[in-house]
């Protein structure tokens, strides 16, 4: 029993992680109703990025954080240029497929430069032991990083004029647009600060397990089901539904199959898209 | 009536030139290269199906291909059911699977759906690997003698590349049955404005279900036949996303919408895939090219090289369909 509850927290501190990462896709999916398909490999290029500064710098991993976290901003604005841009408020199947054809490109040259072998970045933190178990000092850092990641981006949202700005576009953009703010750089900010968020939360999950190149997708499907669970552009929503599905990772983990958990976790994606059209969090829009 | 649409004609020259180009001659090196254009043409084209006509991106299509793959093998080889029998009867399961699962997703709409489809390609490859009865993740080999009923495994390839230029043909004779049906007319409305066309006394539902359905069935069977062929499958080789995300391209590339256009693009996008795989400097780079084509085409010429041909010949739209 204790062990169960050992693996619900270890989930719990996890699930944080894929909080921060939803936070990034639905940041960008809110304000400017793109899928995001780059998602995945923004969080693959993060995972990396730390990997590479860690090699060069060897210092404490989540210091790191803030320049692959400018990386990522950097990134997100080029990204935005090429691909997003001209497709904002066409059909969502353009924005669909341009994203796709970026994240295509990202994995093709990753796989070129790494190969598909896994990587780990190799930096611990010392743990925290109750009992039997040991919870590691990097599952319990890189939750709290999360948090505050998290937090920040909420204030950010919520108490500057920049973040005002980047509501108002979601809520309406015309009428945003009219009040005199310049949607093109609204955009192209909340675009930055998703891959940002994408590509921070892939190096927190660095720390955390081994990776490879390809380790994104697995991610992004995460990122949907807490963005689904969460309710669009809700992201503080994100981290709760991020920290449930680690909750609920945590639980399941002990009794079935590895193999078995995209099943299970498809299963909630469409579960919750079809119960909870507005999110867990969400209450009805008019 | 479809007998009298000119490009009914010209889909059966093409399949009679992909059957009598390789014979000229027994060039076997030639069939290998045409069958995996037969099989590019046929994801295509019943991907147009649901891009194309009715503006739903299914980004698992090639799970129809896989599972089918699975299901024909197992019927044939463990089974020893008759070939094409054990192809239709694939073909018909996952015909009915994808109702089912397109009842359940298909109430998505859009961008919803489309991530639904990523889902069950994972899904249904996270049960095969675990699945006992279909050998787990290592998949399944046939003996030598798999091959006798049809007399040998060198008659065996011959049959199934006919098999398949058949189902080839079939694919681009039901998209233009389609296209030129009221069913399809309904698809387009759905396309351009699903609200209207609910409005205008569309079932969009059970239109959506149907075609998602209807565009698994040739898939499947060509999954049957080609992995019957191969003489192996597994898992990863049977739902490749890789090859899901190029049936994308191809079909934007050639210009979705148009049964041509989805031929074209890939029948053009496998000979160039053959081409950059076996470049030594741009092998690594073929997913960067694919990528880039297709956001060239997104971008900058939405209708793909069928829409520059149109553009360029507005009359050419009544026979190339």
């Amino acid at each position: 029993m204790s062990g169960i509850l050992a693996s619900m927290i270890d989930g719990l501190l996890v699930g944080a992680v894929y909080g921060l990462a939803a936070m990034g896709l639905s940041l960008i999916w809110g304000v400017m109703d793109v899928i995001n398909l780059t998602h995945g490999s923004m969080i693959a290029l993060g995972m990396f990025a730390m990997y590479l500064l860690f090699g060069a710098i060897a210092t404490n991993a989540y210091l790191l954080l803030v320049p692959v976290m400018g990386a990522g901003l950097v990134l997100g604005i080029v990204v935005y240029w090429i691909s997003v841009h001209r497709v904002v408020g066409r059909p969502m199947l353009m924005s669909l497929l341009s994203t796709f054809a970026v994240n295509m490109m990202v994995i093709g040259i990753g796989t070129a430069i790494w190969s598909t072998s896994p990587y780990n970045v190799n930096f611990s933190l010392p743990g925290i032991t109750i009992g039997a178990y040991t919870f590691t000092g990097n599952h319990i850092t890189a939750a709290i990083a999360a948090v505050v990641i998290a937090l920040a981006l909420q204030l950010f949202l919520y108490r500057t004029r920049t973040g005002k700005a980047i509501r108002a576009v979601a809520d309406n953009r015309e009428a945003a647009e009219l009040m005199g703010i310049s949607t093109t750089a609204v955009l192209t900010i909340a675009f930055g600060i998703g891959i940002a968020l994408a590509g921070t939360s892939g190096a927190l999950v660095s720390t955390l397990f081994p990776f490879t190149i390809l380790s994104g997708a697995t991610y992004q499907l995460k990122s949907f089901v807490v963005t689904i669970l969460a309710g669009l552009g809700r992201p503080f929503g994100a981290l709760l539904a991020g920290v449930l599905l680690g909750l609920l990772e945590g639980v399941v983990t002990p009794f079935i199959a590895v193999s078995w958990i995209p099943l299970i976790e498809f299963g909630l994606f469409v579960v919750a898209l079809v119960a909870f059209p507005q999110g867990i969090f969400g209450r009805a829009t008019t | 009536m479809i007998l009298k649409r000119p490009f009914f004609w010209i889909i059966l020259v093409i399949a009679a030139l992909f059957i009598y180009a390789p014979l000229h001659g027994n060039n076997v090196s030639l069939r290998e290269d045409l069958i995996l254009v037969a099989i590019a043409v046929i994801l295509t084209s019943n991907l147009n199906l649901m891009i194309g006509y009715t503006g739903y991106v299914n980004f698992g299509h090639i799970v129809f291909y896989g599972l089918g793959g699975y299901i024909g093998l197992y019927l044939a080889t463990v089974r020893g059911w008759n070939l094409l029998v054990a192809a239709v009867v694939a073909g018909l399961a996952v015909s009915l699977c994808a109702l089912l699962f397109g009842l359940a997703i298909l109430r998505l709409r859009g961008a919803y759906f489309a991530l639904a489809t990523i889902g069950i390609l994972q899904a249904v490859q996270a049960f095969v690997s675990n699945f006992d009865l279909w050998g787990r993740s290592t998949g399944m080999y046939l003996s030598f003698d798999a091959y006798q009923p049809l007399g040998g495994a060198m008659r065996a390839l011959w049959i199934t590349y006919y098999l398949i230029v058949a189902v080839m043909a079939l694919s681009m004779i039901l998209s233009l049955a389609i296209k030129n049906s009221k069913f399809g007319l309904g698809l387009f409305a759905i396309r351009e404005d699903e609200d209207a066309a609910i409005v205008l006394g569309v079932n969009t539902t059970v239109y959506k279900a149907i075609v998602y359905s209807v565009s698994a069935f040739l898939p499947a069977v060509a999954g049957t036949f080609m992995f019957y062929k191969n003489g192996m499958i597994d898992p990863s080789i049977a739902f490749e996303f890789m090859m899901s995300l190029e049936g994308i391209v191809m079909l934007m590339l050639g210009g979705q919408g148009a049964v041509m256009g989805a031929a074209l693009g890939g029948g053009l996008y496998e000979k160039l895939r053959s081409y950059l795989l076996t470049s030594p400097t741009l092998s690594n780079f073929h997913l960067v090219i694919a990528g880039g084509l297709l956001l060239l085409v997104v971008l900058f010429a939405p209708g793909g090289l069928i829409g520059w041909f149109y553009r360029v010949l507005p009359r050419a739209r009544k026979v190339i369909e």
